[in-house]
């Protein structure tokens, strides 16, 4: 398996069992350096699952991960965030009592200095100014000081996409990101997405529904059924791959 | 508004100045009682109501920091050796009593810490070559400073006074800084929060021990102000009414243990006329404070503050036709 530092992911035969099922069944893919990687697939087939194993939410019954080259199998979640990757949840998770700008600095500030620096240091960690760039990257400017609980839903999901770039980071994995977005804000957060892939080089795996996002979004795509992948190509390969079809039509 | 607050806590901290001079001094002695309970509130509300930590062992740590100050005092010790000893050792100890909190939370963390508690008291009773037993342990002095001797009631009000303004500056610095921000996400979704780089591990453990701490240095200036120390003092039944200045007070807001202990503290005084109805309009109160405000007096008071200001706009709503 090529682990070369032109990988920023490489999964290795990862296997997750809950109980009898099988939802992650020894799965293998690499990521490459400002790859944008779709990730579809049935409900159930294992695709949460699998970025959990990957990020170090749920422990792999099987198998390794590299990032970089480097193996962070059983790391904790805050110790992959670390070393620059950033992902959200299916299930949307902002923190609701805190403004849309302390929500965006509490993303950033783990990565400053140390945790006693953190502590006598500035309020914000010096950070307002990154996170205020944040923010009007992905437009929420107008909601700056709101709680992010009184944001409507896609507005929350905008923060949660955004809270996962705040450090910056090489590797993006984005669960759903699409989910509930109308589509006028899907547009933008394609187009946000791409700009940033293209001007701060950063990588993403984004598992999603809309087929339409995925297949514009996306150079590659993997199909997972079943917690096995059984297809891998281009969007226009995948749209055409009667394996996949039927994965999705028939049961 | 923040010109406001800065005033507000100016004229609050003047009062509490002048006060003492009109007082008796039973009144001084139960203002400097409701500053050493704020103490120990405050380091609940970190742990509690910033990092959302559940702890019935508040009084523990009280207990640990006054027998700790009480036997260093009469072993000779300068008390701020017994003050700095007792926030050390409560630190420690918070920090052992965190580790469960990672594995559980919410009501079995209250069984946790609650048995804690049951343990700590347990040793002030019985190891009495130490502790004195239940006849507890009197007879240290009272600290001075520069002279100035604090046997004397006013003298020791401002002295708890000094230390309570000190501590309650060091814990806002702290909740304003990153490190609070990391405790209300802690609270809030601690998942979320470990996704995004925060050490959800070595958050737990510090809210636990700083809150512990400050319990510990609430109990270093108890024991001198009481001049009588017993296990008695630092039952469950300690830790559940400082657990009820948090929540009556406003649990996460940085003055509602404050608020909360005054209540605690006063209200009996006040309700005395009423002789054996008290326990019952006190209990009343706070059932009917919790139902309708569960973010307590604070949250009280920042509800009716943001109707007022919503009231123009409302009133120019209803006139649409
Ligand atoms: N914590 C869990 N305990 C038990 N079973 C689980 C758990 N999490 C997931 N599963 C099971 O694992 C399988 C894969 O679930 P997963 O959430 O990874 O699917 P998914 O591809 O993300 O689906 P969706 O598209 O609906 O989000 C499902 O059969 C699910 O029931
Ligand atoms: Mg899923």
């Amino acid at each position: 398996m090529n682990r070369s530092n032109e990988n920023v992911l490489s999964v290795c035969g990862i296997s997750k069992s809950f109980g009898g099922i099988r939802a992650v069944d020894d799965v293998s893919f690499d990521v490459q350096r400002g790859e944008i990687l779709g990730l579809i697939g049935p409900n159930g087939s294992g695709k949460s699952t699998l970025f959990d194993c990957v990020l170090g939410q749920l422990f792999p019954d099987s198998g390794e991960v590299f990032v970089n080259g480097n193996i962070v199998t059983r790391k904790r979640p805050c110790d992959l965030n670390k070393l620059g990757v950033g992902r959200t949840f299916q299930m949307l998770q902002v923190f609701s009592e805190m403004t849309v700008l302390e929500n965006i600095i509490l993303a950033g500030q783990e990565h400053r200095g140390t945790l006693v620096s953190r502590l006598f240091g500035q309020s914000d960690a010096g950070l307002t100014e990154q996170a205020d760039e944040i923010i009007a990257f992905f437009r929420l400017t107008h909601l700056r000081d709101h709680r992010a609980g009184s944001l409507s839903y896609g507005q929350q999901k905008l923060l949660d996409t955004a809270m996962a770039f705040m450090a910056g980071p090489r590797l993006v994995m984005l669960d759903e990101p699409a989910g509930g977005v109308n589509l006028t804000m899907l547009e933008s957060l394609k187009e946000r997405l791409i700009a940033f892939n293209e001007e701060r080089a950063a990588t993403f795996v984004v598992i999603e529904h809309n087929m339409e996002f995925v297949m514009s979004l996306c150079t590659r795509i993997l199909v997972l059924a079943n917690g096995a992948i059984i297809a891998e190509g281009t969007p226009e390969e995948i749209r055409n791959d009667p394996v996949v079809i039927e994965a999705y039509l028939g049961e | 508004m923040r010109l406001i607050t800065i005033i507000a806590s100016l004229a609050v901290l003047a009062l509490l100045v002048v006060l003492p001079f009109n007082l008796k001094n039973y009144g001084i002695y139960i203002l400097s009682l409701w500053m050493v309970y704020s103490i120990a509130a405050m380091g609940l509300n970190l742990t509690l109501g910033y990092a959302g930590q559940v702890s019935l062992a508040q009084a523990a740590f009280l207990g640990i920091g006054a027998y700790t100050t009480a036997l260093l005092m009469k072993a000779g010790y300068p008390f701020l050796f017994g003050f700095g000893l007792s926030a050390g050792i409560c630190f420690c100890v918070g920090l052992i009593l965190g580790y469960p909190a990672l594995r559980v939370q919410h009501h079995f963390l209250a069984f946790v810490t609650l048995g804690f508690n049951a343990l700590v008291w347990l040793v002030f009773r019985n190891e009495e070559w130490l502790t004195g037993g239940t006849y507890g342990l009197m007879g240290f002095p009272r600290p001075s400073f520069f002279g100035i001797d604090t046997t004397n009631q006013v003298a020791f009000y401002f002295f708890s006074l000094t230390i309570f303004v000190l501590l309650a500056v060091i814990l806002w610095w702290i909740v304003r800084s990153p490190w609070g921000r990391a405790f209300q996400a802690l609270r809030e979704n601690p998942i979320r929060a470990n996704s995004l780089g925060v050490d959800i591990r070595r958050m737990t453990l510090l809210a636990f021990a700083i809150g512990a701490a400050y319990g510990g240095m609430a109990g270093s200036l108890f024991a001198p102000l009481v001049e009588f120390i017993d296990p008695q003092s630092f039952q469950l039944n300690t830790s559940l009414m400082l657990l009820l200045m948090v929540i009556v007070g406003g649990s996460g807001r940085f003055l509602g243990p404050v608020i909360g202990a005054l209540l605690v503290v006063l209200l009996p005084e006040w309700l005395r006329f009423t002789e054996g109805m008290y326990l019952i309009i006190y209990a009343s109160l706070v059932m009917v404070l919790l139902a309708f405000c569960p973010s307590g007096l604070i949250g009280l008071y920042e509800r009716s503050v943001a109707a007022l200001r919503a009231r123009p706009s409302g009133s120019r709503g209803s006139e649409k036709p």
